[in-house]
């Protein structure tokens, strides 16, 4: 039962990069202080914070008091939920889940992720272990190749062509060369993404999200007391999370990841919204396969049926839905423990009006899907504007 | 990989030894507490078939750590005769004659090694049947 509504009253981001000279806790830093000074004189009383690797990749666990430190914000709570590439929806549900329950009035969820202070075998080797590693990892499974599974099972039930899977990163491009914040904001075309590097057969570089860090930040508050801090904010309406078998093969259904279609029912229905009704949408698109099953499980296309509905621009600012604005994991970036994070403060940048170039006219309610695994924990949250 | 998170695994990884269900029939592999499909912990010691289909393949040119003396190799999503599926290497194959739906049979081989102190993982591949 929810005790009381929540608002989305700030957010604030870095830019998604090879950030050399920024630690962990220095881009934490900047994204929270964007996110604060927004706001007339909040009282922070918890930090929730996504982050996948730390401890892998900067030696760190603890991440909940590096960042209270940083902000000078102890004594109060603050700790990191993981879910993998899904740390920052979880953060997000955990977050929403203190206010709405009254435990406490103001909280910050934050995302961060610091993926380029070791070598890259070792960030492979961290962020592979969203997949099993008794069962998966164990014969030599990468995290790439276990999504690429689905995507040539994909091509060989549905005959999709290859192509549709390019022009979908090509759309991602488009949008994220609008993107301030995108690590790779330039647009490219078919035959750069269909020539790329194989990085496990049928992905190809240009398939895939680049590796990046970066740290995004949202405030939240009851609504009932969001206009004591500003002028304009965001309710979320709807948010739900839904697990699946970590092993993919343990699964019925290989193109459907059925924690998608779990956690988005919840919040449809929470929320008391249709898919039709989502003017825009931030969702997981770590491999092009990945967003086509996604925008299926979410009810924005028929099942098998992705790259009809890409070409009949469905997709696009205009179409059925506006999807990642932001160029989505693709362009904009996935940092990973962080991303969730950041689609939850695009979407309220777009229904705020405050995108920028990026802006879908007249967003009234939005919606964010992050997911950790190949699909084994999701995170989805619905918002709406309210003035 | 430690000595005895290794040895623990034996029976499943290498016997192949499932936990059936005895309410369902389900066959749970990796082995649970509770079955997938109708929640009973009644369950009897299953071992799975030997030979199943390709259900689909990737090919691995960037490997894992512990894997790069093999590039390239294949990973394959196997479905057992019983309807099991499992994650496992396609092996003894030219990368060209890969097809969905062809039949594979279980071998037994070196999955890799732990560097030069380490122990050597062994467990179970697939390749074409009649070979
Ligand atoms: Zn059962």
């Amino acid at each position: 039962m929810i005790l009381r509504r929540v608002a989305v009253i700030s957010y604030g981001m870095t830019k998604v990069d090879k950030h050399w000279n920024k630690s962990l806790r220095s881009l934490f830093g900047e994204a929270a202080l964007n996110a604060i000074n927004k706001v007339k004189n909040p009282k922070i009383d918890a930090i929730i914070v996504g982050n996948m690797c730390a401890s892998d990749l900067s030696d760190q666990n603890n991440i909940g008091a590096i960042v209270a430190d940083e902000l000078g914000l102890t004594p109060i709570t603050a700790y990191r939920v993981e879910a993998a590439c899904g740390s920052g929806g979880a953060a997000l549900l955990t977050g929403f889940s203190l206010v709405s329950s009254g435990v406490y009035n103001v909280v910050m969820v934050g995302g961060v992720e610091k993926l380029t202070d070791n070598i890259g075998k070792m960030t492979s080797f961290s962020l592979g272990k969203a997949a099993d590693a008794e069962y998966e990892l164990f014969y030599g499974a990468t995290f790439a190749s276990l999504n690429a599974l689905l995507m040539n099972r994909y091509m060989y039930v549905y005959k999709t062509p290859r192509e549709a899977f390019a022009d979908f990163a090509v759309l991602m491009h488009k949008n994220g060369a609008k993107n301030p914040y995108a690590q790779l904001p330039f647009e490219i075309n078919r035959e750069i993404a269909l020539n790329s590097e194989y990085i496990a057969d049928p992905i190809r570089l240009y398939d895939c999200a680049p590796i990046g860090d970066g740290a995004a930040v949202i405030i939240l508050c009851s609504l009932e007391e969001a206009s004591k801090y500003t002028d304009s904010f965001v309710e979320i309406i709807g948010i739900s999370g839904a697990s699946d078998t970590i092993n993919i093969a343990s699964r019925d259904d290989l193109l459907s990841l059925k924690a998608t279609v779990t956690a988005a029912n919840n919040a449809y229905k929470m929320a008391k919204v249709t898919p039709k009704d989502i003017d825009v949408a931030e969702i997981h698109d770590t491999f092009t396969i990945t967003a086509a099953i996604s925008l299926e499980d979410l009810g924005f296309c028929e099942r098998g049926k992705f790259d009809k509905f890409l070409y009949e621009g469905a997709f696009e600012p205009g179409g059925i839905v506006a999807i990642n604005p932001s160029g989505g994991l693709k362009s904009r970036g996935h940092p990973v423990g962080a991303t969730g994070v950041y689609q939850a403060a695009e979407i309220t940048m777009q229904l705020l009006g405050e995108a920028g170039k990026m802006q879908i006219p007249n967003a009234e309610i939005g919606l964010t899907h992050n997911m950790g695994g190949v699909g084994s924990s999701v995170y989805v949250s619905i918002m709406k504007r309210v003035k | 990989m430690s000595v005895p998170r290794y040895w623990r695994e034996i029976p499943y990884r290498i016997r192949l030894e499932a936990k059936k269900c005895k309410l369902c029939n389900y066959v749970n592999y990796p082995p649970r507490s509770k079955c997938l499909k109708c929640g009973s912990t009644e369950f009897e010691k299953y071992i799975l078939p030997k030979r199943g289909k390709l259900l689909s393949f990737s090919i691995i040119r960037n490997p894992p750590i512990g894997f790069d003396k093999k590039t390239p190799y294949v990973i394959g999503l196997v479905e057992l005769e019983d309807g099991t599926r499992l994650i496992t290497q396609i092996t003894d194959i030219d990368i060209n004659e890969l097809k969905i739906g062809m039949e594979v049979e279980q071998v037994f081989r070196k999955i890799t090694e732990d560097g030069d102190s380490g122990i050597i993982q062994y467990g179970v591949k697939f390749r074409p049947k009649n070979m």
